[in-house]
């Protein structure tokens, strides 16, 4: 049973049909009756070896190609200065981005067809043949090697002072550590961020308003087959810093549908609703695009993201895609001049799901 | 132009006929763009539509082609909706785009070739406006002179989530899609917005303004006008088509001159 | 050849030369690699391909920073531009706005730029399935796939933070994408998103600390590994495809100099050709009709970049309702089940060549490629891979491809779920099969010769085909491969035979059980004299 160097010797490989002395490496098989290579095959000559002429057009051609490419270049710049840009004709772009970018194409293209025919037809194409060395060092240097180790050992003492080299390590463990403790200065101290991501601008009175005006809407505003991009009353007076943290949490749908068609699971749930008029989240609770397409007679809602599929009509349930939960529902109800605010902020966190949510 | 002695025939084919696609592209674009301002398949404020003469045809004309499914006095069917109140703007939209008379059930009307004359059309539409009010075609004046950029945040807020930033359409559900915008001309856009066909939406005149309806309909025809200054816009479909790109053509060139730069000279 | 002594060269480049050598040693390294052979073939290229699109990211992206400001400071958009005019947007956006329409050649790099970026992903995708296909990770080439595999990752994320620059409505929902994913991770998801974003998102940092890990951190790590990668190609040689007069112990090609420097060097300005074509005639990332992100708009055919669109279509085909409670907290199975299929599939590519290695047990060195035929189930489990790969990749166009098709996208999603299990198994079989039947054309060429379409009739009416053996350079190409068997099962000198001898030896039985082993002389010589021909 013949023993390969290189596994366990107690896996052999299934001598199957080959003979008795066939040599193996692992499952490789190496068996003596076998073809041996027959050298590189005769050097075929190219036309431009034999016809002068073809050899003369080759060579023709390539410096022709790199005086092409001059005039490429220069193009490239006398189209930079003669495409001008317009402020007030968008084509003048088109033809800059054109002009510039042909002249720079033929600029290059031409010198590196210029190269690659050089060294296809001119040149001469004889091959060589280089030697490979095992990629392992000789045994000489290897063991010169393990010489330079065993002296350097010896004379620190690394391997037999325990104390020193174990030192060393645990201090190089442990220097990079300030390090990693100032970068939890990439967010602020005092905040808490799954307090952050539990609220909304969205409380009691606040009244709803279009995006991106701000205009406040009443309910009579709204017909069946309406739908409203909304955010919250005060967002566009916010600081500019904070405007977009806040309608990232904040920005709601709101549609108005034949009461009849809308199933609630409880009368509370139903009083969050204003006479068929109901208001969503739109950010979708799979990873947080905004839900906004409304399918006016299926009462659908899908976010074009990854195609999560809301119904309204059951409270916003998912019906399809990769969403795991409902949209939350924002409770609402008409203020004193019959415009449409709140009637409460949401009463579960909006938008993708995480760790601590129901904490 | 300079001397071909690659065999990368595929690359310089491919040179020829993408400019004068370029060209095509931009004629396409500035034909259709005049069309879209210009021409009118749909009635005009010139037909009047309380005329005794042009609701009586227009009522012989929905006896013959959309009674069957909307009912006789248009109060509708299991096969058609009930078309009292929904008004002249959205006849014109819907027989003026070709979408009615609808051809066969399905998730959706499509657009098709137009079925009537433009005055049939305003005929059909009187008719239906006679029954109840409902949203009027536009004037001209309301189609004309919004403003583009106010007109740009308003679309991507209440209509590129379905129709793309670039109003080249998108999938709704169960096969539904909403259409591309290139092409349509601004008085079907308006009625589009005001009536909400199918499962679009309806943006009557307190959602989005009369104003507001004119600004969108300015940013639509600017992006007809004025094609992408990048080159080619592929649909403008966004990195998909980009992808696309890239593989089959970028790619593809590129290792077809891989094969020809390693291959041995003649 | 000079007679003269070289250090009294004349002429300017004579002195030049030795002016620059006795300050540097560079003649040594003319010596070493000035007639270095490299093979030629085009597969070979590849890398190149990735490594020029690297250098004209390089070039068109220092152009760009001297007009980009990385900053979300809100400013209202005073250029040429008319549908944006007024528009209150970061400065971010902004100026990438500036370049586009207001600096002459300002769009032309901007495109070149990520026209060279996917270009840069996709080639180094192509790249490594050559390198996969034709066995060019076995030793003594393992950790260089290693390092190709890290280049692969970095350039994903060299991707994905530079299109996040400029503050678009598309990217910003990509990013909007990943706050939502990583939010979900357990115990620290929300940290990590709190960390990135410097508190809520959006925030006001994102964009300027992608900026600096765009142009900073991840170009120096992709340098380095770059350095390292070609290293390690000159130490190791280029391996080269089987052949007569090529062997285990020889590289056969061309020099350095002067061809392969042509050939090499003019490609370089043949990729950037190309990519300068693209730039000038097909529009990229307009990010114009995208507007200013606002996380409240957004566009149908929302997509990523072509090469995160795997992960985006993993994250699409999991089915709805997926998440649950338990001890409190919440499990987002529907995020976390695509986040450990990504992160398998990724780490199962890296490992691939050490697993491969365990089960041959093979510790010869390999520079002679295989031809995929003759590693059946190496190229079918990467036929496997590709279609795995290629299922998710297509599942994050399922919308565009409903409206396209006139399909629902319910059905195209659902199509994908079933093709994300059965597709690679029918890739598997399909792929196996035909390499064994490429193997047995092989051996039937090589044992029989080719068909002439020469028809002789013998005196006994027999109508025959003459065939025509090959020559002996032909042939040897056919029967000059590597075969392997599986191993056996012995115990091992304590005599046990534990889990993970069991395992290999089952492993090597699926990799090897179906083979076709090389013609050989003997029989070779018996075929001819049973034949008549």
């Amino acid at each position: 049973m013949a023993k390969n160097e290189s596994g366990p010797a107690d896996i052999v490989p299934a001598s199957g049909h080959e003979s008795s002395s066939a040599i193996v490496l692992g499952t490789a098989v190496v068996s003596p009756d076998a073809y041996t290579d027959p050298g590189l095959p005769p050097h075929r000559l190219r036309v431009v070896d034999t016809d002068p002429k073809a050899a003369k057009k080759a060579e023709r051609v390539v410096y022709a190609l790199f005086y092409i490419s001059i005039i490429g270049s220069v193009f490239a710049v006398f189209a930079y200065m003669f495409f001008s840009l317009d402020s007030n004709d968008l084509n003048s772009v088109r033809l800059n981005n054109l002009y510039i970018g042909l002249g720079i194409t033929l600029s290059l293209m031409a010198i590196g067809i210029a190269a690659v025919h050089w060294g296809k037809a001119v040149m001469a194409d004889k091959e060589g043949v280089d030697e490979r060395h095992p990629t392992r060092g000789t045994e000489e240097t290897r063991a010169r090697a393990l010489e330079i180790f065993k002296e350097a050992d010896a004379e620190s003492g690394f391997s037999r002072r325990s104390l020193i080299r174990n030192g060393l390590i645990a201090s190089l463990i442990a220097f990079p550590l300030p390090a990693i403790a100032l970068f939890r200065g990439l967010a602020p101290m005092d905040v808490d961020p799954n307090n952050e991501l539990k609220h909304t601008m969205w409380e009691k009175g606040l009244r709803l308003t279009r995006d991106p005006s701000g205009l406040p809407i009443k309910a009579s505003d709204l017909t069946i087959g309406s739908a409203f991009q909304v955010i919250p009353e005060g967002l566009i007076d916010l600081p500019e810093h904070e405007k977009l943290d806040a309608k990232a949490k904040a920005a709601v749908i709101l549609v108005r549908m034949n009461p009849d068609d809308l199933n609630w699971s409880s009368a509370e749930r139903e009083s969050w609703s204003y006479q068929g008029i109901v208001a969503y989240s739109k950010i979708c609770t799979h990873v947080g695009c905004p839900v906004a397409l409304y399918e006016q007679q299926t009462h659908h809602l899908l976010c074009p993201c990854h195609q999560s599929q809301f119904d309204i009509e059951n409270e916003c349930k998912v019906i399809f895609g990769p969403a795991a939960r409902p949209l939350p529902q924002l409770p609402i109800t008409v203020d004193s001049e019959g415009y449409l605010v709140a009637a409460s902020g949401f009463n579960e966190p909006i938008g993708p799901s995480f760790w601590e949510r129901l904490n | 132009m300079r001397n071909k002695t690659s065999r990368s025939a595929r690359r310089s084919g491919r040179r020829g006929p993408l400019a004068s696609i370029v060209l095509i592209a931009l004629g396409l674009a500035a034909t259709g763009g005049a069309y879209a301002a210009f021409s009118s398949v749909s009635a005009t404020a010139a037909v009047d539509l309380s005329s005794p003469a042009v609701i009586d045809e227009g009522s012989k004309l929905f006896a013959a082609n959309c009674a069957t499914c909307h009912g006789m006095q248009a109060q509708g069917t299991a096969n058609g909706p009930s078309l009292i109140g929904v008004g002249s703007a959205a006849v014109d939209f819907q027989v003026g785009t070709g979408r009615m008379p609808m051809q066969a059930q399905g998730p959706q009307a499509p657009k098709k070739p137009v079925q009537f004359t433009a005055e049939q059309t305003s005929a059909l539409a009187a008719y239906v406006s006679s029954l109840a009010p409902g949203p009027a075609i536009p004037s001209q004046t309301q189609l004309e002179n919004g403003n583009v950029a106010n007109g740009g945040e308003l679309f991507r807020i209440n209509c590129a989530m379905c129709h793309n930033v670039a109003g080249a359409g998108g999938a709704l559900t169960e096969g539904k899609y909403a259409p591309v915008l290139k092409g349509v001309a601004a008085v079907h856009v308006y009625e589009a917005m005001l009536t909400g066909p199918q499962n679009m939406p309806v943006f009557n005149d307190l959602n989005l303004t009369p104003s507001e309806k004119k600004d969108i309909i300015a940013y639509l025809a600017y992006n007809e006008a004025n094609p992408s200054p990048g080159g080619l816009e592929l649909g403008s479909l966004g990195p998909v088509s980009e992808g696309l790109f890239l593989w089959i053509f970028g790619l593809g060139s590129i290792v077809a001159l891989t094969v020809w730069i390693t291959a041995k000279s003649n | 050849m000079s007679t003269v002594a070289t250090n009294q060269q004349t002429g300017f480049v004579g002195k030049a030369s030795n002016y620059l050598d006795e300050r540097t040693s560079i003649s040594g390294a003319v010596k070493e690699f000035g007639r270095k052979i490299f093979p030629d073939h085009w597969s070979f290229l590849l890398g190149e391909v990735a490594l020029y699109s690297f250098v004209i990211i390089l070039l068109s992206g220092s152009f760009l920073t001297f007009f980009f400001q990385a900053s979300m400071s809100p400013v209202e958009y005073a250029g040429s531009y008319v549908p944006l005019k007024g528009v209150e947007m970061s400065a971010a956006m902004s100026s990438t706005l500036d370049i586009s329409f207001d600096l002459r050649g300002g769009l032309l790099m901007r495109q070149i730029h990520h026209w060279a970026a996917l270009l840069f992903v996709a080639a180094i995708g192509l790249h490594m399935l050559r390198v996969f296909f034709t066995g060019a990770f076995r030793k003594p080439r393992e950790l260089n796939w290693s390092i190709g595999f890290v280049l692969f990752v970095l350039a994903m994320a060299e991707g994905f933070t530079g299109y996040s620059l400029p503050d678009d409505l598309l990217s910003g929902n990509g990013l909007r994408i990943i706050d939502g994913m990583v939010n979900a991770v357990p115990v620290v998801g929300t940290w990590i998103t709190f960390l990135l974003f410097g508190g809520e998102f959006p925030g006001s940092d994102i964009v300027g600390r992608l900026y600096t890990l765009h142009i900073l951190l991840l170009p120096a790590l992709v340098l380095i590994f770059i350095v390292l990668h070609l290293m390690f190609v000159i130490i190791h040689k280029h391996t080269q495809y089987p052949g007569p007069g090529k062997t285990e112990g020889n590289v056969v090609g061309f020099p350095i100099l002067p061809v392969y420097a042509a050939k090499a060097g003019g490609f370089f300005f043949i990729v950037f050709g190309i990519v300068a074509l693209m730039a000038s005639l097909v529009t990229i990332n307009p990010i114009w009709a995208y507007g200013p992100y606002d996380p409240s708009p957004v566009s149908a055919g929302t997509q990523p970049d072509w090469y995160i669109g795997f992960a985006d279509g993993a994250l699409r085909l999991i089915p709805p309702h997926l998440e649950t409670v338990w001890l409190g907290y919440v499990w987002s199975w529907n995020i976390l089940i695509p986040i450990l299929i990504l992160v398998v599939f990724l780490a199962a590519a890296f490992a691939y060549p050490f697993i491969e290695a365990w089960v041959t047990g093979d510790k010869r060195e390999h520079h002679l490629l295989d031809r995929p035929r003759n590693a059946p189930t190496r190229t079918a489990i990467g036929a496997a891979g590709v279609t795995f790969y290629a299922v998710l990749w297509a599942a994050a166009s399922s919308d565009i491809i409903a409206t396209h098709f006139k399909v629902t996208m319910e059905g195209v999603i659902n199509t994908l779920q079933i093709l994300l299990i059965l597709g690679p198994i029918i890739a598997f079989s399909v792929a196996k099969r035909v390499c064994l039947a490429l193997q047995k054309k092989d051996r039937t060429m090589a044992l029989h010769g080719f068909e002439t379409g020469r028809i002789v009739r013998l005196p006994g009416g027999e109508y025959i085909e003459v065939h025509q053996q090959l020559d002996v350079y032909d042939r040897w190409k056919l029967v000059s491969f590597n075969d392997n068997a599986p191993l056996m099962l012995r115990p091992n000198p304590k005599g046990k035979i534990t889990g993970g001898m069991r395992m290999r030896v089952r492993l090597s039985r699926w990799f090897f059980e179906e083979r076709i082993a090389p013609v050989t002389p003997t029989e070779h010589a018996l075929e001819l004299e049973s034949s008549h021909h």
